[in-house]
């Protein structure tokens, strides 16, 4: 197979391309910046792939009707900002519930929505897979990915990108990749089945056709069980010059890359400073964390916000290493998430500090 | 041709039956699973899916069907259902319906909700989804009534209906009018077709499977969108002893939300 032609795109356009390489056939969405781009670029192209694009008139309806979408069998996907999603919430709940496989875009205005994606975010007791790329290139391979997840598993998968995600331009080839073999969707509705005896009911509380009771202990526990499979089956991160750090920097998204500047710099002043970076933030990479952890004097948690993912990290080192905040709440006026702490000498002196047991500065007030 | 030994050619008619006679008893309405369900005596909801059911089949579309459910006491109905359903959020069905149709385009998709559901919690879905000219079919249970919590005040609720968050009858100073959902919804260019028909006598069932017949048609045809509202019974929300429904309905909510076709292949029939 040849290698795909490169061009250069924003992460929009790249995001929409991929999708639309792994099948997605449906997308529906409400403007909202930094998440319009994409929009654009699924309204343009899927109608000339024979899908289907709709500027919905609402977050709500944007997810409802990817929902429809995907109860039939297609591979749909919506998206939003942060802000968006928690108008989803509902939806999502109830789709993951339903086990449709989904594919929902958070184009997210910094890192504050890293409760909101991984902890299941709405109503009941569920949480979804939750993959975070940190440029434009990864991005193309995680929205296949996620796809091929949501499939995989019948469950909902949110990518957790950003404003750089969706507005930086890189080179970047899309070509559709193969994961391997997924099971028919022999739970999609397509109308054919009614009178038959074995028509289907897509749905999220456990209703069964030709029986009156529901067993919500058998439909609930079933996805608890899917899930701790998931949890197990699906971790995914990055470790980098972890094998000698004293000091191990933890970073997702975009703001890994950051890190991974400052962390060349303090390497060549001879501080010995890895990075473990968590693609999958649901589940969370904690096993690969405690081995990158291991002999480290220290743990530092980079983050855009007042301190979120931190509980993962502690939840994952079971306070075996001391762990400490060098991120915070990191903005600009306009509250897209670009702030301050994109600056890797900025980060640099706080790994300084933290590497030193000196005390690190909580936010970035400018 | 006639078979004499046939027990059932001759029904005595000299004493009241003692049983539904075989022919009766055996019946299984097409596209059901059981012959039972659990809503209230009296409730109008299982004769309207009856009409949707029984059209859907004799226009041949039973394989050829999607139904998105909303959330009310309608959903119980889903377990009796043999034609492939999708659950639905309450308020979001058209939506769903919406998505469905856009990757399904040669089946018929149809909504089915009550009015709390469509009417309050939706409604910005199916006004939208109208409007965009959605080629699908939005169905309404308009009993104006909560009937699933117990009897409680909708958008539909008609004045001085008593209700247990409107107890004294729901008044225009306090609660606001009820919304004529078809008759807005008929003024949306995006609908082709848009009839109120009711269940509270026969004629109203004949006229319920009519106005359905030509509200499938309508999307067969790909006119865009439609909608028939069906006014139901709801003895029990509406605090009534069960023979009394069918009173209620024709003399209260159906002398507001008032029954006939309101729009037909996209032209407003006027009165």
């Amino acid at each position: 197979m040849s290698a795909p032609e490169r061009r250069l795109m924003e992460g929009s356009e790249a995001i929409a391309e991929a999708a639309i390489a792994a099948g997605c056939r449906f997308f529906s969405g409400y403007p909202m910046t930094p998440f319009t781009e994409v929009l654009e670029c699924f309204a343009k192209r899927l109608p000339e792939e024979g899908g289907a694009c709709i500027n919905a008139e609402s977050e709500l309806e944007a997810i409802g009707q990817a929902w429809g979408a995907a109860a039939t069998g297609a591979r749909a996907a919506t998206g939003s900002t942060g802000q968006g999603l928690s108008l989803m919430q509902e939806s999502m709940s109830e789709i993951t519930r339903a086990e449709i496989p989904i594919v929902i875009f958070n184009m997210a205005r910094g890192q504050g929505d890293y409760y909101q994606a991984t902890r299941g975010g709405g109503h009941g007791d569920y949480r979804h897979i939750v993959l975070a790329p940190q440029s434009v290139g990864e991005a193309v391979e995680i929205t296949q990915l996620a796809f091929h997840l949501a499939d995989k598993w019948r469950h909902p998968v949110v990518i957790y990108g950003d404003y750089l995600i969706a507005h930086t331009a890189e080179a970047v080839g899309i070509d559709r990749i193969d994961f391997g073999p997924l099971p028919a969707k022999d739970w999609a509705v397509d109308g054919s089945l009614g009178g038959s005896g074995r028509s289907r009911n897509v749905n999220p509380i456990g209703m069964e056709k030709g029986s009156k009771g529901i067993d919500p202990n058998r439909f609930w526990q079933n996805l608890a069980d899917k899930e701790d499979e998931i949890a197990v089956a699906e971790q995914r991160y990055e470790a980098v010059d972890t094998d000698d750090a004293e000091l191990l920097i933890v970073a997702f998204g975009t703001l890994a890359r950051f890190a991974r500047a400052a962390i060349r710099d303090l390497r060549a002043e001879g501080i010995r400073v890895g990075l473990f970076r968590p693609v999958s933030l649901w589940p969370f990479p904690s096993e690969a964390l405690r081995q990158a952890a291991e002999g480290c004097t220290r743990v530092a948690v980079l983050e855009q916000n007042a301190g979120q993912m931190i509980d993962d990290v502690q939840l994952s080192l079971l306070g075996s290493v001391p762990v400490v905040p060098i991120g915070g709440i990191s903005t600009d006026a306009a509250g897209f998430g670009i702030g301050a702490l994109l600056d890797s000498d900025l980060i640099a002196g706080r790994a300084r500090d933290a590497h030193a047991g000196r005390p690190v500065p909580r936010g970035v007030v400018t | 041709m006639t078979d004499s030994n046939d027990p059932l050619r001759v029904i005595p008619t000299d004493a009241p039956p003692v049983g539904a006679c075989r022919k009766t008893g055996d019946f299984v309405p097409p596209l059901t699973l059981m012959g039972e369900h659990d809503l209230c005596p009296g409730c109008g909801e299982p004769l309207a899916l009856r009409q949707i059911l029984d059209s859907i089949e004799e226009m041949g579309l039973g394989q050829k069907a999607i139904g998105v459910i909303g959330i009310g006491c309608y959903t119980a109905l889903t377990s009796l259902m043999d034609i492939d359903l999708i659950q639905a959020l309450h308020g979001r069905a058209p939506s769903v319906a919406t998505g469905a149709k856009r990757m399904r385009p040669d089946e018929l998709l149809f909504t089915l909700q009550g009015d709390g559901d469509m009417v309050n919690e939706g409604l910005q879905e199916v006004i939208h989804t109208a409007a965009r000219g959605e080629n699908v079919t939005c169905i309404l249970l308009n009993n104006g009534v909560f009937g699933e919590t117990g009897g409680h005040m909708t958008a539909t609720t008609v004045l001085g209906q008593r209700t247990k968050n409107s107890i004294e009858g729901r008044d225009a100073g306090e609660h606001g009018y009820p919304i004529l959902i078809g008759d807005l919804l008929a003024r949306l260019q995006g609908t082709a077709y848009c009839a109120r028909a009711s269940v509270h006598d026969a004629k109203g069932v004949a006229r319920t499977r009519r106005f359905l017949d030509r509200a499938f048609e309508s999307q067969m045809k790909g006119q865009g969108f439609s909608f028939v509202e069906i006014l139901t019974m709801c003895p029990t929300g509406w605090f009534l002893p069960t023979a009394e429904g069918p009173d209620y309905l024709d003399q209260e909510l159906g002398a507001v939300h008032e029954v006939g076709e309101l729009k037909k292949d996209g032209v407003l029939i006027e009165d």
